[in-house]
């Protein structure tokens, strides 16, 4: 058996798809490519295929990894993305494929932070840049967060590590963020609900506008661009590849 | 071309599985539009998840978008949360294969599989930009059509459809498209003059050139108003499906649906006889594909699509003369061997102890046998011939081949029905755990009740309705029954869905404005219990001056002209009528496909026969046959010495 790191781009139409259509969608994929998969034991058997931190359906990334363990010793076909990307959904692109060393970590243990692109939706970018600087001086930003029907609040500033306006958008104002995976993680969709709750307290603060007058915020576009691990006391890519950015042809539609 | 894309994508994130709204299946076409070409937006009038495996739609998507002179592409009911959405930003009805407006396409035609759907048919209508009653519509507005097993009464959409497509569509859609083009060349003047030429193609049914009179709740008479109006609309009937082996390409969905895996039609039609079974009587003849076809779509298929199971549909797929061949011949074929086969109607006398053993090997998924009614004299009333030893032979081979879980499905408020039929239901079910408790410690049966429907062109088409009353009584009555029993679990399909089902199933024209009023009250995916409201059918009966009574629950007699006479399913209305009073006089009728013909009109109307590769019964013999059921016939199903799966196995 080998196991085979498999890094790929979910851009366009298909980015609505979920984290468990994405599973159903490789398997196919991987089938029609004659690819020799290993299954599971058991009752159920289904291909032993690993994927990394579930991306929000919704969310675009340049880079999304998969691990699926093959059947046999020998390497994987040279021209194995190419295949995939071939019998894959437009706007799923492989980018890279390399063999896994026996003992590597999983993606979902070893990635620890994750690169995005968030479009705050209604901000306009002076009031984006004053609740980015806000929440980047915050010492502590408690946020409430369900999980498995318990609210608790957590403190999730410890997992933003760099936040940067990028610039207005048709809708908004766009801004990178780097953010912490460990051990809960904070997702886009809270980061802005943070950055909201930084917005209505600075202007509150001031005293400034009626509720009517303040243009909703809400998240919009959003775009992973990269996850990554640390190795060998370095900050590496699971998989790197030789371009960031993949094919902008599924952005048309 | 205008596409919705750019205006939709911003909703997407705010709606439930927004999956549904993007296409991109694999199979999925991006067809060119051409002023010169006929377009068609299919539409299954319910979520995406239902409909997008419906195999009907999926063929003529692939015959329309073959042809030089046609496109087509494909749309499902929005849920409500996108439909709040699409109103909200006045988003018009779209294609999912290119987002294109509805408005950019030649006819809307919906796949009707279902009464309660016809609320999202208006709905749909509506949200595709035209007027919802035909009466009001103009010469550059959609054509709205209509097919499906529910088209057989086409009466209480009469009001909203343009034109109605009884039968097999592979034929007909060709000469709607011409008829269509035709008219678009001339530049669309008068819609009259289209839907005269729809009316002149055999098949088609163009309900505003018909009047209708009544009397009380009756129907009195069904007259053409126009010379070009047939007397009778004739279904339409493909010869033989080798000529079409379709889909070539079934589409491989991005989103979880029903049914999803490789679909392949094994044959059209059923000769069993089935006294409830509308798509028995209305898809006769039977009509095999070659077994050698069937290998080629089913290696193709999962070569192309990637699935590891395969589904061989039909109405009654053991009945397939060619079916161990088959099977073996997938099993046999490179590249398969991880593939389950699962065959989805297999009747409980032919699934015997080396066909359990064989499914076994594959995924379990749970067995469903559909005895239908919990006594024998019940079973002979609607024609099911399966007798108790068969049901029993049939979970001990299920029990003793390792499945813990089974399902029976049944069926109450049938014809003449007594308290002792419907508990005979709890006897039967019983039973079926003892013979677990032999192979198991905790075997499992599910019994699964549904409240029967009488559908036009059935035997059963003159039997009034159970009341909502009796139906509830009666479930309440098997629920109490079963209440003590460890190992038996019992669901009902709720009874006031069943009325509504009835009050939309034999209505007549007058109805349209019931469902319209439904609908304009919000009544939408009544399928769905989330959004069912049995009050808003009846409310909007009241203010109609509609009955139940009248709709669902009165027995129709010999002489009243029904709603649907003017339809032919290539049924003689007398056949119908004298296997209605064999049913009441407890008389069974054999299969016709191995005794002397009944002349119920289906085969001589269209002179052609039943396509069966063999002469010989299958396995567990044909109804009444009197062959010997517990050896298995002359031609017992061996079924392959590989893994499959049955999923669903219905006597």
């Amino acid at each position: 058996m080998i196991r085979v790191r498999l890094r790929f781009a979910k851009v366009g139409k298909v980015r609505f798809t979920s984290h468990r259509d994405l599973a159903r969608i490789w398997e196919r994929a991987l089938r029609r490519a004659e690819i020799p998969l290993v299954y599971s034991q058991g009752f159920s058997p289904r291909p032993r295929l690993h994927f990394g931190l579930a991306l929000p359906t919704g969310a675009e990334s340049w880079a999304e990894y998969l691990d699926a363990d093959l059947v046999g010793d020998e390497p994987p076909p040279v021209d194995l993305a190419e295949r995939l990307t071939a019998m894959l959904p437009a706007g799923i692109d492989v980018t890279a494929a390399a063999l896994v060393e026996p003992g590597e970590a999983s993606l979902q243990q070893a990635v620890e932070r994750c690169d995005w692109r968030i479009e705050v939706r209604g901000a306009g970018e002076a009031a984006a840049a004053g609740a980015v600087a806000h929440v980047l001086s915050s010492a502590e930003l408690p946020l409430p967060r369900e999980r498995k029907g318990q609210v608790s609040v957590d403190d999730v500033r410890p997992y933003i590590e760099e936040l940067a306006v990028v610039g207005p958008t048709d809708a908004g104002t766009e801004l990178t963020a780097r953010l912490g995976t460990q051990p809960r993680g904070l997702r886009p969709a809270e980061l802005v609900a943070v950055l909201i709750s930084s917005h209505a307290g600075l202007a509150g603060a001031r005293g400034d506008a009626t509720a009517a007058d303040v243009p909703v915020w809400e998240p919009g576009h959003v775009i992973r661009t990269h996850q990554w691990m640390q190795r060998d006391g370095a900050r590496q890519e699971p998989l790197p590849t030789a371009t960031s950015a993949p094919h902008a042809e599924a952005r048309a539609s | 071309m205008t596409s919705v894309w750019p205006r939709l994508e911003p909703l997407l994130p705010k709606v439930q599985k927004p999956a549904r709204y993007i296409g991109c299946e694999d199979g999925a076409q991006s067809p060119d539009h051409d002023p010169s070409k006929t377009a068609w937006l299919l539409a299954y009038p319910d979520t995406y998840e239902i409909g997008l495996p419906n195999q009907g739609l999926q063929i003529l998507y692939e015959i329309l978008n073959e042809r030089p002179d046609a496109v087509a592409e494909r749309t499902y009911a929005p849920w409500t949360d996108l439909e709040e959405l699409l109103r909200a930003e006045s988003v018009p009805l779209f294609s999912v294969d290119t987002h294109r407006a509805a408005a950019d396409f030649d006819i809307l035609a919906f796949n009707l599989s279902a009464e309660l759907v016809y609320t999202n048919v208006l709905n749909c209508i509506d949200l595709a930009g035209v007027p919802v009653r035909a009466a009001d519509r103009r010469s550059e507005d959609l054509l709205i059509g209509a097919g499906g097993h529910c088209a057989y009464n086409p009466e209480p959409l009469a009001d909203f459809v343009d034109f109605f497509v009884l039968g097999d569509g592979e034929e007909v859609v060709a000469e709607i498209t011409e008829v269509v083009g035709r008219w678009k060349a001339a530049g669309k003047r008068d819609r009259l003059e289209v839907l005269v030429a729809l009316a002149g193609v055999e098949g088609v049914y163009v309900p505003a050139l018909y009047d209708v009179t009544y009397d009380g709740p009756r129907v009195a008479s069904i007259v053409p108003n126009h010379p070009a109006a047939p007397e009778r609309i004739e279904k339409r009937t493909i010869a033989d499906l080798a000529d079409w082996p379709y889909p070539r390409n079934q589409l491989v969905p991005l989103t979880e649906v029903v049914h999803d895996r490789l679909n392949v039609e094994v044959f059209r039609g059923c000769t069993r006889g089935c006294r409830f079974c509308q798509a028995g009587m209305i898809t006769r003849p039977v009509r095999e594909r070659p077994a050698d076809q069937v290998r080629t779509m089913v290696t193709e298929g999962l070569r192309r699509t990637g699935y590891d199971e395969v589904s061989l549909t039909s109405l009654s797929t053991a009945d397939f003369s060619g079916i161990e061949d088959v099977v073996a011949g997938i099993m046999d074929a490179p590249g398969c061997d991880d593939v389950s086969v699962s065959l989805p109607s297999l009747r409980v006398d032919a699934f015997t102890v080396g066909v359990a053993g064989e499914v076994s090997r594959g995924r379990r998924t749970g067995l469903t046998f559909a005895p239908e009614a919990g006594t024998w004299r019940m079973r002979q009333i609607i024609n099911k011939l399966i007798r108790e030893e068969d049901l029993y032979t049939a979970v001990d081979a299920a029990f003793s081949q390792g499945w813990r879980r089974v399902k029976l499905y049944f069926l109450t408020g049938l014809p003449t029905e007594t308290d002792e039929d419907t508990l005979g239901i709890a006897t039967l079910a019983r039973r079926c755990v003892e013979i677990g408790r032999a192979h198991h410690r905790n075997p499992s049966v599910t019994v699964s009740v549904g409240g029967f429907v009488p559908k036009a062109f059935t035997p059963f088409q003159w039997f009034g309705q159970n009341t909502l009353e009796e139906l509830t009584r009666k479930m309440h009555l098997l629920r109490d029954e079963l209440r003590r029993d460890r190992g038996i679990q019992f669901k009902w399909h709720d009874p006031r869905a069943t009325v509504a089902e009835g009050i939309a199933s034999r209505g007549d024209r007058r109805l349209g404005a019931v469902i319209e009023d439904v609908w304009r009250r919000g009544g939408r995916f009544q399928e769905w219990s989330e959004h069912f409201d049995l009050q808003l059918w009846l409310d909007a009966l009241e203010r109609h001056g509609f009955t139940v009574e009248d709709l669902a629950y009165r027995h129709r007699t010999e002489d009243e002209v029904l709603p649907w006479d003017h339809i032919s399913a290539g049924l003689h209305k007398d056949f119908l009528w004298q296997d209605w009073q064999d049913a009441l006089a407890e008389v069974g009728l054999e299969d016709c496909r191995w005794t002397p013909c009944y002349d119920c009109g289906a085969c001589t109307g269209f002179g052609i026969e039943h396509v069966v590769a063999s002469a010989v019964p299958p396995a567990g013999g044909s109804q009444g046959t009197g062959q010997d059921l517990a050896t298995g016939g002359s031609v017992p199903v061996a079924i392959s010495a590989r893994p499959l799966a049955a999923s669903t196995v219905q006597p």
